[in-house]
């Protein structure tokens, strides 16, 4: 099959790629370059395992075509961390206990990071709405909720 | 047609491990050339907390801190034999087989130490820091990692240890049945309030409070992570977890995960964890299992909870709106 070039801004730095047409952003990203901070969990738009943020909006990886991302800018969950320190969304998963399996956890983190950049100081109801779309089987959801108000509140603190 | 209130109370007791033709698990430690301490497993970390827990177990047996110790859980074909992660078995189990490895480490560890020192093996103790002195003299002492150098490179010993851990086969008494499954038992005890609309059969939990005897805690963070996640699941398999939520026809069912439901962040009961630790006789340090049993008291304790609000007995899981609804209509008519 005919490859397509294509060529976008991940995590700050440039990247440029054949893929086949077709290939999903998801795919490119984990085969290709090799960033597999996002999941594979159910490759039909439900789980919210491989989210990323596409120009600053939250998008599902898995249905979103390699080729269609010419020019973007691209972020996922594994740029986060700045010269080895943790984002305070790591942080604060860590801290609160918010992850088992961790298969859910990059998701939850992109979905929670365009949250916190809209919203600095969400209430419990606006995360629960920001992590609807993400399923997690192990953690019962809570301290994932929880964590994401830890990071608000340790970036209102750092803010003030 | 109204909403109705109800709450509901059960109890269990849930044995750590199976017992079905004996329960072996097996482990091996080595030390680095730096001293530092290797587990090697077949038991897996699936985010459980395996590999934290089999090093706190490994550093407090040998005397070092725990992160001197790697957990490898290698795979099934290459590590040492365990019979799998399940049945809440891992940390009892591994755990058992991490110390007595541990043990024997740490001798050869002490054995080399004494020839360093120049005392009697006997004579000496960790300070949990990385370093082995004498006991009542403590400034005489060496480091662990000039231990290890020691072993490998001027007296030729391996600091290792083999660990083993088998619950034997329990035969059934062949007058009364009477076998022992397991050694040891986890308890739980769970309160759960819900609302159940008797025009929809929907059933919304309000909350759930939950007692748990887990043995000793090893690590009570990871404790309380595993408990508030599998109460989440317990209430999950009683309302939710089907391949069929509505429709009895498998034809009309769910062909994909994408339809199976459990709740999602916005559908959580108030929830509410206590830990209580009575430390098992043939635990690790005295745990008992507290994976797959923290899921459980939660299933009857709804069951009970709705028979209280609506007087129906659904003796099916799920309890989905259909079932109630088909109870209800049963019931009226009398
Ligand atoms: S993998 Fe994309 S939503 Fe599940
Ligand atoms: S931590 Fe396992 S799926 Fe969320």
């Amino acid at each position: 099959m005919a490859k397509v070039p294509v060529q976008f801004t991940l995590n700050g730095s440039e990247k440029a790629e054949f893929v086949e047409s077709g290939t999903t952003l998801l795919a490119a990203l984990r085969d290709k370059i090799g960033d597999t901070s996002p999941k594979g969990g159910c490759h039909q738009g439900t789980c919210g395992a491989c989210s990323v943020i596409i120009d600053g909006e939250l998008r599902l990886s898995c249905l979103t075509l390699a080729e269609t991302c010419g020019g973007a800018d691209i972020k996922t969950t594994a740029g986060l961390a700045e010269g080895g320190v943790l984002h305070p969304l790591q942080r604060a998963f860590l801290d609160a206990f918010a992850t088992q399996c961790g298969f859910c956890t990059p998701g939850m983190i992109m979905a929670a990071k365009v949250l916190l950049d809209r919203t600095p100081n969400p209430s419990r109801e606006d995360v629960v709405e920001a992590l609807s779309g993400n399923i997690c089987r192990c953690t019962g959801y809570e301290p994932i909720i929880q964590a994401v108000l830890l990071a608000a509140r340790a970036n209102s603190q750092n803010a003030a | 047609m109204a909403i109705r209130r109800g709450r509901g109370v059960a109890a269990i007791n849930y044995p750590t491990g199976m017992n079905l033709g004996g329960d072996p698990t097996q482990a091996l430690v080595h030390s680095t050339p730096t001293g530092n301490f290797m587990v090697t497993l077949s038991s897996v970390d699936l985010g459980q907390g395996m590999k934290q827990i089999m090093a706190q177990i490994c550093a407090e047996t040998i005397g070092v801190p725990t992160d001197r110790v790697i957990i490898d859980t290698a795979d099934t074909d290459t590590g040492p034999h365990c019979m799998g992660t399940f049945a809440s078995r891992g940390t009892h189990r591994a755990g058992n087989a991490v110390i007595q490895a541990a043990k024997e480490a740490r001798q050869v560890m002490l054995e080399v130490a004494a020839e360093e020192l120049e005392v009697n093996a006997s004579d000496l103790e960790t300070d949990g820091q990385g370093n082995i002195q004498v006991k009542g003299a403590p400034q005489k002492s060496i480091s662990i990692f000039d231990v290890a150098l020691s072993a490998h490179f001027k007296r030729g010993r391996s600091i290792s240890g083999r660990g083993m851990f088998l619950i034997p086969r329990s035969y059934p008494e062949k007058e009364t049945g009477a076998m022992k499954p397991s050694t040891c038992y986890a308890h739980a005890c769970t309160v759960a309030e819900v609302e159940v609309d008797d025009e929809t059969g929907e059933v919304t939990v309000l909350t759930v409070k939950n007692v748990f005897e887990i043995g000793r805690a090893l690590n009570p963070k990871m404790v309380e992570q595993q408990l508030v996640g599998g109460s989440w699941m317990g209430i999950s398999h009683a309302l939710y977890e089907t391949t069929e939520p509505y429709y009895p026809n498998r034809d009309h069912g769910g062909t994909d995960f994408n339809q199976y439901l459990m709740p999602g962040p916005g559908d959580l009961a108030e929830t509410e964890i206590i830990v209580l630790e009575r430390p098992s006789a043939d635990g690790p340090f005295g745990a008992k299992g507290p994976g797959e049993m923290c899921a459980n008291p939660q299933i009857p304790a709804v069951a009970n909870a709705v028979f209280d609000a609506v007087g129906v007995r659904i003796d099916t899981l799920p309890i989905t709106p259909e079932r109630i609804l088909r109870a209800l209509k049963a019931q009226a008519a009398g």
